[in-house]
């Protein structure tokens, strides 16, 4: 079993993002950048799979420019055994991300696919489906537990109403959610050891995929701000303003 | 040309989220057709016709569409979408699932949760948890969407019913089959995303354990259910009553966040609530910044006393 997981470099969860002066985007340099968290639940559920004997290999792809680089070394150093970096400077839409997965997963001959269930940068939740459906596979979204059978995957799904559990057929592709796992922490050996694994740097062209973007950013702007209230003393107060200030009891 | 939305509901009854998607295609600017895949779910088609301004109902009524699982909803939106502009749904964990994979069959993009629509290309979304604002437009010849509920008014019942058209449900070479699909419900409040207040706990809500019984019910209020991550991620609450950019997002009337600090991850999925109540001990957590009214507190002294006033 081998199993191929995608990472994103995103903008660190925890940095405050601003929108640039020129409306195009918000500012990326000089800022904090980390593994999409829902990637690194991802990676940590392929290095669970394998140290429970059910894989033998976990592969970490990413795309995108040179420094993704370094967000493939934090998955090796968790644990990965060896990474690909089809490197890019170009905006990279979802639906490309799929089609350069799809082209991976088929050269690497990949029976098993982890991705977050969503980047935290364009929060576009789609990626994981749309390679699923290019690759006529299975699809468990939004997973908070697995379990790998014979030729077989159960996935417990987070959905509207609560958990819904579905058994895919293998080859499948499983997107990850909050309560899946915790990451681990990588070890200073492990950051070591992890300099030393390969990563296979591959070209967009490479791999036969038309990259151009479907979408036009025509502006960003920050959201409307909500100025701060009031503070009142008391519960009596709350209600009386709730009551007959904002009328909303 | 014209717009196709996918019914949001569970086979018996048409969920209230879809009249709110309405709005956004009739935003599109061209005749709408609703379509109804499921299994046994004549019921749900019957209340869909009702509903103003669509020109037509497709039922897509097969055995595999029951769970309206993504490998064969996604193949037959995909093959329908041929004679449409626009697919819209919900951005429910239906839509999310189903969508995408048909947008990736159709070679497009998708536009998810969007907030607004500009123009029938150009559309509004938040982006980094609704700390911006993004509006794009799309040249893909068929637009595929996923829509915000919360920030879109439901459309209300037209004067006649639509027709009811019956459309063939073709079995996918696209997936493999699917078996034991099963639901478990968690138990404890389940929330309705349309209550016009509730209150939302944090992580210190857990102290006490039972949020249960430091619980005010204001009018039209659903029990307190709405928490940010960590208590949900810690287990003592289910997933479904997670509030924020992977949670649920809302917009009530009213919003009490109790014990809440206002992690700009738990904001993404509130701030957009008419008016926000913020209790919490520490004066200097941020979710001060974005609540209308304030009150400094131990919230298990405050929350006993709000219920017996209400």
């Amino acid at each position: 079993m081998k199993i191929l997981v995608a990472v994103k470099r995103v903008v660190d969860p925890n940095v405050r993002v601003r929108v640039r002066p020129d409306g195009q985007g918000v500012e990326l340099t000089n800022v904090k950048m980390a593994m999409n968290p829902f990637d690194e639940i991802a990676v940590e559920e392929a290095l669970r799979l394998k140290e429970a004997g059910k894989a033998e290999e976990v592969v970490l792809v990413s795309i995108g420019p040179a420094q993704a680089n370094e967000t493939l070394r934090n998955g090796l150093a968790m644990g990965a055994d060896r990474g690909i970096h089809v490197q890019t400077d170009a905006r990279v839409e979802p639906l490309a991300v799929a089609k350069l997965l799809k082209a991976i997963a088929v050269e690497e001959a990949a029976d098993l696919m982890f991705l977050g269930k969503q980047a935290i940068d364009d929060d576009a939740n789609q990626t994981g489906q749309m390679l699923a459906a290019l690759l006529g596979w299975a699809q468990g979204t939004f997973a908070s537990r697995v379990e790998l059978g014979e030729g077989r995957v159960s996935v417990t799904r987070e959905v509207d109403g609560g958990l819904q559990t579905v058994s895919l057929k293998l080859p499948a592709v499983i997107t990850t959610d909050l309560r899946l796992n915790e990451p681990r922490y990588a070890s200073l050996p492990n950051i070591m050891k992890a300099k030393k694994k390969p990563i296979d740097v591959r070209t967009v062209e490479s791999l036969g995929v038309d990259i151009s973007p479907r979408h036009t950013v025509l502006s960003v702007t920050e959201p409307p701000a909500r100025k701060a209230g009031t503070l009142v003393a008391s519960v009596d107060e709350l209600l009386d303003r709730l009551r007959n200030e904002a009328g909303v009891l | 040309m014209a717009t196709l939305l996918i019914a949001e509901h569970d086979n018996t009854n048409l969920n209230e989220l879809t009249a709110r998607a309405l709005t956004a295609a009739r935003a599109m600017q061209s005749p709408v057709t609703l379509l109804v895949a499921g299994s046994n779910c004549q019921a749900v088609a019957e209340q869909a016709a009702g509903l103003g301004g669509i020109e037509r109902v497709l039922v897509a009524d097969a055995p595999h569409l029951a769970q309206q699982a993504a490998e064969p909803m996604g193949a037959l939106i995909a093959e329908l979408a041929q004679d449409f502009q626009a697919v819209l749904a919900v951005a429910s964990s239906t839509g999310k699932s189903v969508l995408p994979r048909a947008a990736a069959l159709l070679d497009v993009m998708q536009v998810s949760e969007v907030t607004k629509i500009v123009s029938p290309d150009t559309f509004v979304r938040p982006i980094y948890a609704g700390n911006a604002i993004e509006t794009i437009q799309s040249s893909d010849p068929i637009k595929v969407i996923t829509i915000r509920s919360s920030a879109f008014e439901p459309a209300g019942q037209g004067d006649a019913s639509a027709p009811i058209v019956a459309v063939p449900t073709p079995k996918t070479r696209h997936c493999r089959p699917l078996n034991a699909r099963n639901w478990r419900r968690r138990t404890g409040p389940i929330w309705d995303r349309r209550a016009s207040s509730f209150p939302g706990g944090g992580h210190s809500a857990r102290r006490k354990h039972s949020t249960s019984s430091s619980n005010p019910s204001p009018p039209n209020s659903v029990p307190l259910s709405a928490h940010p991550a960590p208590p949900s991620t810690s287990g003592y609450a289910g997933n479904e009553l997670q509030v924020g950019q992977t949670g649920k997002v809302v917009a009530p009337d009213l919003y009490i966040a109790c014990g809440i600090s206002g992690a700009i991850q738990h904001l993404a999925g509130m701030k957009d609530s008419r008016y926000i109540v913020a209790i919490n001990k520490d004066a200097d957590a941020p979710i001060f910044h974005v609540a209308d009214y304030g009150l400094v507190g131990d919230l298990f002294e405050i929350l006993p006393e709000l219920e017996s006033k209400l």
